[in-house]
């Protein structure tokens, strides 16, 4: 699949955000006043303008507010509910302890329930994807969220919660690594069930529809990035696991925890790249990609 | 709205004859000439006459080999264009509803003025059947000519898709597959109409008739052609004999041996 910028982007920042939002409203002594004020700014800033990206890959972004209204199939929509029920939410309980020093803790709890709803809600867009083979499986969900409440809990400075969360999260990775490499041949599509002709023998692409690109081999048919796919690997696992656990287990200072925080966003960041130029969507198949 | 319709009251949709395509793309011209000009958005290309064009089409034929275990390879060409599923998973990952099926006759269409190009219906097709047009951004694919169909305007002969209309080889073939009756559903029961990748689970009502098994030249001897041998056999003694043999021994002949 293309590694949109804009869907990247949207991925990893909104996905810290909401996991920042989410320690905040489970906090049973959260900071009031400015501290509050700065927080609660920071998880607004990363959650929303994830999600602002997320619009500029739209052919039509100025119709987006109709993608709320078909929640009932489609996770997308679903996930905008979320969103904007976590923000409200927490929005309201944001105001209570920066202004009032109040503690509605309900509110909190509301807002925490939807954060995590909004992680798993964007991670099912791809996960219920049967045409991406290694997207479609419940880790990639469970992905998602560890990564989510693991950056959320160092943005939070919850050093003992983050390291755990982040061994977890970076464990997960690499099995669905492991696993997703497998995933397409399990998944029994090949050109040969693609276009029926595998029972007369060995079936190849011969020509392709045109001799220039279109949107499908564009959008879908990526390719670039796999042969370095395990170098990035490396370099993901790197920055997003090891270098925050080094530095969250050495004496504190804020300065070292800045760069754990750097290290880890650069990290999931180049983890989402991969998980969208190491996807392989089977309509590549046609198209004779993905031929062994 | 996005849910699928549990039944639909007809399940129209075509019947693709790999056996007769010919690959002359004369669909792909058809349909996006009929289409670039009726439902919906114009099908748009980019940089058309530059050096690297693109643009926005509801048909494609794309080529296979297929080598057999045993005889020459075989080349088949494959029209693709929306398979109309049953069960088609671009509807209901759609969240504005501008995806939808109708109940009345199945087919799968986008109302292009609720779509906000977000892709990812695009993204379930596991058959490449719909695409973003760049210029309009919002998502296009194949109608079933709904357009045509039903157009009394149009003289009846042309009631139908143009791809089928246009199809020089018969190779498309449009109908009821709910109508078990139909010139659509007989013609795939008698040849064997297969679904493409069953294993998603899409139920796509278009039906592909696999090539019928080739000719081969085994055990197959024609009447006529004890007539077909040779009425003079190499000429052995005589004068041309003679001819053949000095003709043969003249340098610049292959060792004397007629090919
Ligand atoms: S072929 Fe693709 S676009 Fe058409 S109905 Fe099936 S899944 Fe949807
Ligand atoms: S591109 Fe349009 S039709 Fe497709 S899922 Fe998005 S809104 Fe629906
Ligand atoms: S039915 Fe119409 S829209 Fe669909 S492929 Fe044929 S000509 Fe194109």
């Amino acid at each position: 699949m293309h590694p949109a910028p804009s869907i990247i982007a949207f991925t990893t920042l909104s996905g810290l955000g909401f996991g920042l939002l989410f320690w905040l409203g489970l906090d049973a002594t959260p900071p009031t006043g400015w501290t509050a004020f700065f927080f609660f700014l920071i998880g607004y800033v990363l959650a929303i303008g994830g999600l602002m990206s997320s619009t500029f890959h739209l052919g039509r972004p100025e119709r987006a507010i109709k993608a709320f209204t078909q929640w009932r199939t489609s996770w997308l929509s679903r996930e905008a509910w979320c969103a904007v029920i976590a923000l409200v939410s927490l929005g309201l309980y944001a105001l209570g302890l920066v202004f009032f020093s109040a503690h509605w803790a309900v509110l909190g709890w509301l807002g925490a329930v939807f954060c995590l709803a909004t992680v798993f809600t964007t991670s099912m867009i791809y996960a219920q994807l049967k045409t991406v083979p290694r997207w479609n499986h419940w880790s990639t969900s469970a992905m998602f969220v560890a990564w989510s409440v693991a950056g959320g809990a160092l943005l939070s400075g919850r050093v003992t919660v983050a390291l755990v969360l982040i061994v977890v999260a970076g464990g997960l990775q690499l099995w669905w690594w492991q696993e997703g490499d497998k995933r397409l041949a399990d998944s029994g599509t090949t050109l040969a069930t693609a276009t029926g002709l595998g029972t007369i023998g060995t079936v190849r692409a011969f020509e392709p529809p045109h001799t220039g690109s279109n949107y499908l081999t564009r959008e879908m048919v990526f390719v670039v990035g796999r042969r370095h796919g395990r170098k990035l690997r490396m370099i993901a696992i790197v920055l997003a696991m090891l270098m925050p656990v080094l530095l969250l287990l050495a004496p504190f200072a804020h300065w070292l925890a800045a760069i754990a925080v750097i290290s880890h966003v650069a990290g999931v960041a180049v983890a989402r790249w991969l998980f969208f130029a190491e996807a392989e969507h089977v309509v590549g198949l046609y198209y004779g990609a993905r031929e062994a | 709205m996005t849910t699928l319709p549990d039944s639909t009251t007809r399940k129209l949709g075509l019947v693709i004859d790999l056996d007769t395509c010919v690959g002359c793309h004369a669909c792909v011209i058809s349909c996006k000439g009929w289409n670039t000009e009726n439902y919906g958005a114009p099908l748009s290309d980019q940089n058309p006459y530059g050096s690297d064009p693109t643009g926005t089409f509801l048909n494609r034929i794309h080529s296979y080999e297929v080598q057999p275990d045993t005889g020459p390879a075989q080349l088949i060409h494959f029209p693709k264009s929306c398979l109309h599923c049953e069960d088609a998973p671009c509807v209901t990952v759609c969240p504005t509803g501008a995806s939808y099926k109708r109940t009345e006759d199945g087919i799968v269409l986008v109302n292009e003025t609720d779509c906000i190009g977000c892709g990812l219906c695009a993204w379930a097709c596991p058959y490449g059947a719909r695409e973003l047009d760049a210029a309009e951004g919002v998502m296009k694919k194949c109608t079933l000519c709904v357009d045509r169909i039903y157009n009394e305007n149009l003289p009846e002969e042309d009631r139908e898709p143009a791809c089928v209309r246009t199809c020089p080889s018969g190779a498309r073939h449009f109908g009821d597959f709910a109508d078990p009756d139909s010139h659509v559903s007989k013609l795939s029961t008698a040849r064997g109409g297969m679904d493409l990748m069953p294993e998603q689970g899409t139920k796509p009502v278009n039906k592909y008739l696999p090539p019928r098994p080739k000719d081969s030249w085994q055990g197959e001897t024609d009447v006529l052609a004890p007539w077909l041998a040779p009425i003079d056999p190499e000429p052995q003694g005589g004068f041309l004999g003679w001819l053949d043999r000095a003709l043969g021994k003249l340098p610049g002949d292959s060792a004397g041996k007629e090919g």
